[in-house]
């Protein structure tokens, strides 16, 4: 749970990125002041509690009647008062380090654009279009490469959470927000939509994968290569472009130019469909095409109607989609 | 009993929980306007298309008229308080004729802005703002006359005398409640928003 | 001997038949404007919804206690997770915590009624037409995937999914129309306290003599006027949106998803104060009478609970720190709520000055007031932690902000229902609740409740949003929801015990004379139950405490209140 790398349990306990870190800091600094003022009245209370119990002896009699005391209600405001004080200058500093650091000229920009149910990634620099796996490099001190994700909304609110790399920030239709990551150990960081965004926000999961700078530029390379064209699942890729695939999807270098669902020029690079819902197998991919509510009741693409042996031609034709 | 007659205060009044009630009734209301009032504010300016607020003239006459009423209905409650019943007949329906007066130059600007103009509620967000705003405030209007109209028949059916007074007033601070709001509306559509 | 052989047809048996006695006391019922029955009937129907959200939490805990659960499908998950937010909010807590206002208050006072009591009736009739519409949705039609069109949108309903385009079914219809409804009834509930409590006060009662209660009753109402119509207010927005075309939130023409938010929550969190002033107020009453002395320092609650209702207004975009506010502004809604955080702190040193120095006897009222001590204690310290706006820019909208939430919901407002109901129930009924049961009740709830919303905290700091029909088995979160809705179990064994418990003493309860807990406020005057005019002779009072005036005539209060 307190790891420096990433984990299966997306936990705030373990930052990774620079503004989780920060946000863990003033987190322990918080809980020292409320620890200590519920150590202190949680005490008073048991004290009192057991002290003041009534007694058999106590029958009859009333204690001392106490309407008030000035000096006691001064002392008890201007405490609280000196506590806020503290706390407030505390968070202002962290909210203004975070949210307002200058973005370096090295950073990495990605266009993050929220859909009903699943992410698109754009890199607009490196001319990349990807879907629910995010990629970006690793951040060290001596080479710092931080991600500068700006969040836009295709439909309804949703909210970019990967706990370990920072706290979520909201993607709202027409109400572009920003928000920065610099991941300092590589690996799979986990995360989802923290929005209610309809049927399928529970299963609008995130990956992103924290690249070495070699990593990175071999993924990023195969992404900028337009989609494989392999002869041999030609049938499936004419289904794709004549049946209603291509209305909704996209694939690099054919007329496949949907803009409505992911991208699926590199589908073969990922590890799951569905936003996360399923993983990337033909089995799945096959169910899918079959019936996406199946996996995921409530998803935005209609059954499609096809033949047995239809499906099994795409997804020959999609399993080339290295 | 905790009757320990001591020490009783004879001076012992209370405000009238009429009045109160109203008050408290304005005070909710103007909460609905006020979230009506920075919405429309909010969006000024903002309609990405569509008639903007150059094609509203500024309805000087109509709101003389109303804030008139507001007179008319003062020398009301004042003619009843001194239980001229006539008198307050004639100012009461004075005040209902105003307000009609107001409504009705209300639904005239509303038939050009629609028929000529062609600004509906959902024309675009102007339209929206626009006829939410002042659609709301001539509802309250609306409601405003019905009960003065109450009034106005049981005057007529001589049910009406000075004991009524209190009601009166009461019932007097929605119409001015309504008449401050109208100041509020007007100048944030028609001179702050154009 | 002759009438039995020739009857005479159409003769009066005086005698009424068992059948139109029952009709007679069921239609007293349904016209009486009289402010105890109201409130009877404001309280029943409260119990009657947290029965109903209850179950609805449940089938929501059995459907998350293991990952990947099959329960219930993900289109009635949303409609059970939004329903019980919003019964819970509006039809328990609004309906109950105004019941305890319309029974108390003018007993309180002295006074025989409330000001307007047609007006009385009107409110809680419009509430209870409201909430019968609200869940005639489930079954009012097919819905959109045959599950009915109860709303489905969360109890915040944020466009733009609420927006016709993608919410064409009548689910958020029937939400928005529902609470404009039950809305206009508590905003008559809320003009009618505020005037009972200025206009209707018996004599030498003044201000500050009245009871804590009253003075919370008097800001909860205050608030409620300012509270609910800004929702009424976005609400009508919305269904201009949905039904005339309109574009209030319509971003393609300029309009914004934010101005929603933002309305919603200038509603949304003096909302939350409307809900737990309430619990304060009868905090103040019980807790005094079971430590056997006067609340410590009455003139600084009243000042706190004034004080926390202006600056409550303050505070709303604290639900909006993940929205894309500017730093500074983050900064300005930090620093109002942690403010907020003051006055409402010192209320919980006030009752402990009280318990000090006391003779405490802890009977159930006293068992779950001191229980609501600690449990407001821990709520009010992980509000601070969600203030600390980057700590909730992680925690926001995950099971952390439920755990806090519920602890001010549960721990603090249900824990202080109960306590209202074990003192008040002999008052109303003229009989006295059991306290055995009331123990078995205490205990139950109070470790179902620390054994679900202790362990919430964890699993949200685990990364688990709110809001979701499952989880994934791998993220660690599958222990921690199996105790979770564990917990929600052993609660509602408690609950089921409670309701017994009210039936029961009802029929079989010792009687409870006028003042059974021997405590010092006026309605604690009248005999059990008032009769219908309250007090035979109009009170005349002279101290904050008529009734240890009276039971201590060497010693009386006036002599020593500032």
């Amino acid at each position: 749970m307190f790891a420096q790398g990433p984990q299966a349990t997306p936990s705030i306990w373990a930052p990774a990125s620079t503004p989780a870190h920060e946000i863990y800091g003033l987190s322990l600094f918080v809980f020292l002041i409320t620890g200590a003022i519920f150590a202190v009245v949680g005490g008073l209370l048991a004290f009192v509690i057991i002290k003041f119990h009534a007694r058999e002896s106590d029958a009859g009699h009333e204690p001392a009647q106490i309407y008030g005391s000035v000096q006691v209600e001064l002392a008890w405001t201007v405490i609280p008062v000196l506590i806020v004080v503290v706390l407030f200058l505390t968070t202002a500093r962290i909210i203004f380090a975070i949210q307002d650091a200058p973005e370096p000229k090295s950073a990495l920009d990605v266009i993050v654009v929220g859909h009903q149910f699943w992410w698109e990634f754009r890199y607009p620099k490196l001319g990349i279009v990807t879907a629910n796996e995010l990629h970006v490099p690793v951040s060290t001190s001596s080479n710092p490469d931080p991600t500068y994700l700006k969040l836009l909304s295709a439909d309804v609110d949703h909210s970019f959470w990967v706990p370990q790399l920072g706290g979520k920030t909201d993607l709202i239709p027409n109400h572009p927000n920003q928000m920065w990551i610099d991941p300092q150990a590589t690996g799979l960081y986990l995360g989802q939509c923290a929005q209610f965004c309809g049927m399928e926000h529970a299963k609008m999961l995130i990956r992103v994968y924290v690249d070495t700078p070699r990593q990175f530029d071999v993924w990023a390379k195969n992404q900028q290569r337009p989609g494989t064209q392999d002869a041999s699942v030609a049938a499936g890729r004419h289904i794709f472009e004549t049946e209603a695939c291509m209305s909704c999807h996209t694939i690099a270098g054919t007329v496949a130019k949907g803009t409505f669902g992911p991208d699926l020029t590199h589908l073969m690079s990922r590890a799951t469909i569905a936003a996360g819902a399923a993983a990337n197998t033909p089995q799945n991919l096959r169910a899918w095409i079959q019936d996406p509510n199946v996996i995921k009741p409530g998803a935005l693409m209609p059954a499609m109607q096809l033949s047995d042996r239809q499906i099994d031609e795409v997804v020959a034709y999609l399993s080339s989609l290295h | 009993m905790s009757t320990i007659p001591i020490f009783v205060d004879e001076n012992w009044r209370l405000p009238s929980r009429g009045r109160v009630g109203m008050f408290s009734l304005i005070i909710g209301e103007s909460a609905i306007f006020t979230i009506f009032v920075v919405a429309y504010v909010y969006y000024i300016g903002r309609s990405t298309y569509g008639p903007t607020p150059q094609i509203l003239s500024i309805p000087i006459f109509n709101t003389i008229c109303l804030l008139s009423s507001s007179l008319t209905i003062w020398m009301a409650e004042h003619a009843i308080a001194r239980g001229r019943i006539r008198i307050f007949g004639a100012w009461w329906a004075l005040t209902m004729t105003l307000g009609i007066v107001f409504l009705a130059g209300t639904a005239k600007e509303w038939a050009r802005l629609i028929g000529h103009e062609g600004l509906t509620i959902q024309t675009n967000l102007f339209g929206t703002t626009f006829y939410s705003l002042v659609g709301l405030h001539a509802t309250h209007v609306v409601v405003g006359l019905i009960m003065l109209s109450l009034v106005m028949l049981f005057t007529l059916l001589g049910r009406v005398g000075q004991r009524h007074a209190e009601r009166i007033q009461v019932l007097s601070l929605y119409w001015h409640f309504v008449d401050a709001v109208w100041v509020v509306v007007f100048t944030v559509v028609y001179l702050l928003g154009r | 001997m002759a009438d039995q052989a020739f009857p005479i047809p159409g003769s009066l048996d005086a005698t009424p038949s068992h059948g139109a006695a029952l009709l007679e006391w069921l239609h007293s019922w349904v016209v009486t404007v009289d402010h105890k029955k109201l409130g009877i009937l404001y309280i029943v129907y409260a119990l009657f919804f947290l029965l109903v959200g209850g179950a609805e939490a449940l089938a929501i805990r059995i459907q998350l206690v293991i990952p990947n659960n099959h329960f219930v499908s993900p289109e009635l998950y949303n409609e059970l997770f939004t329903m019980h937010g919003t019964t819970m909010v509006f039809l328990v807590g609004m309906p109950i915590l105004f019941g305890f206002a319309n029974y108390l208050v003018p007993l309180m006072i002295g006074a025989r009624d409330m000001a307007f009591p047609r007006l009385n009736a009107f409110g809680f009739w419009m509430t209870a037409f409201g909430g019968l519409f609200l869940y005639f949705s489930f079954i009012g039609g097919f819905g959109l995937y045959g599950m009915g069109s109860a709303p489905d949108v969360g109890w915040f309903a944020y466009v733009p999914l609420t927006a016709q385009a993608f919410s064409p079914g009548h689910n958020t219809d029937y939400w928005a129309l529902a609470l404009i409804v039950s809305g206009f009834g508590t905003l008559g509930t809320a003009i009618n306290i505020v005037a009972t409590i200025i206009s209707m006060r018996c004599r030498g009662m003044t201000l500050l003599r009245m009871p804590l209660f009253a003075w919370l009753m008097l800001v909860v109402s205050g608030l409620t006027l300012i509270t609910i119509t800004p929702l009424t207010a976005a609400q009508i927005m919305l269904l201009i949106d949905r039904y005339l075309g309109g574009h209030f939130f319509d971003t393609q023409a300029g309009g914004s998803a934010v101005v929603w938010i933002h309305f919603f929550w200038i509603f949304g969190h003096p909302e939350v104060y409307v809900l737990v002033l309430p619990a304060f107020a009868i905090a103040n009453e019980i807790i005094p009478t079971f430590s056997r002395k006067a609340i410590f320092g009455y003139p600084a609650m009243v000042a706190a609970s004034v004080g926390i209702a202006f600056v409550s207004v303050s505070v709303w975009a604290h639900h909006m720190f993940t929205v894309g506010m500017t730093s500074v502004s983050n900064a300005f809604f930090v620093l109002s709520t942690m403010m907020v955080g003051i006055p409402t702190g010192i209320k919980i040193f006030n009752w402990i000055a009280t318990m000090w120095g006391g003779k405490i006897r802890f009977a159930t009222p006293m068992l779950f007031c001191t229980a609501f001590v600690f449990q407001f204690l821990i709520a009010g310290l992980t509000g601070i932690m969600l203030s600390v706006a980057p700590l909730d820019w992680q925690l926001h909208n995950s099971y952390f902000v439920i755990a806090h939430f519920h602890y001010v919901l549960v721990g603090a407002i249900v824990f202080c229902i109960f306590a209202a109901i074990y003192y008040w129930y002999p008052k109303a009924t003229g009989r006295v609740l059991s306290e055995k049961l009331g123990k078995w009740h205490f205990w139950l709830f109070f470790i179902g409740f620390h054994l679900t919303f202790d362990t919430m905290h964890f699993v949200g700091s685990l990364g688990m949003p709110r809001s979701i029909y499952t989880y994934e088995a791998d993220r660690g979160w599958s222990v921690l929801n199996f105790w979770i809705s564990m917990g929600g179990l052993i609660q509602a064994i408690a609950v089921l015990s409670f309701t017994w418990n009210l039936i029961d003493s009802y029929l079989h309860g010792k009687e409870a004379g006028n003042d059974p807990w021997d405590a010092w406020t006026l309605e604690w005057s009248t005999p059990s139950p008032p009769p219908a005019y309250n007090f035979a002779e109009d009170p005349v009072v002279r101290s904050r405490r008529p009734l240890w005036d009276l039971k201590h005539p060497q010693d009386p209060d006036w002599k020593y209140e500032r």
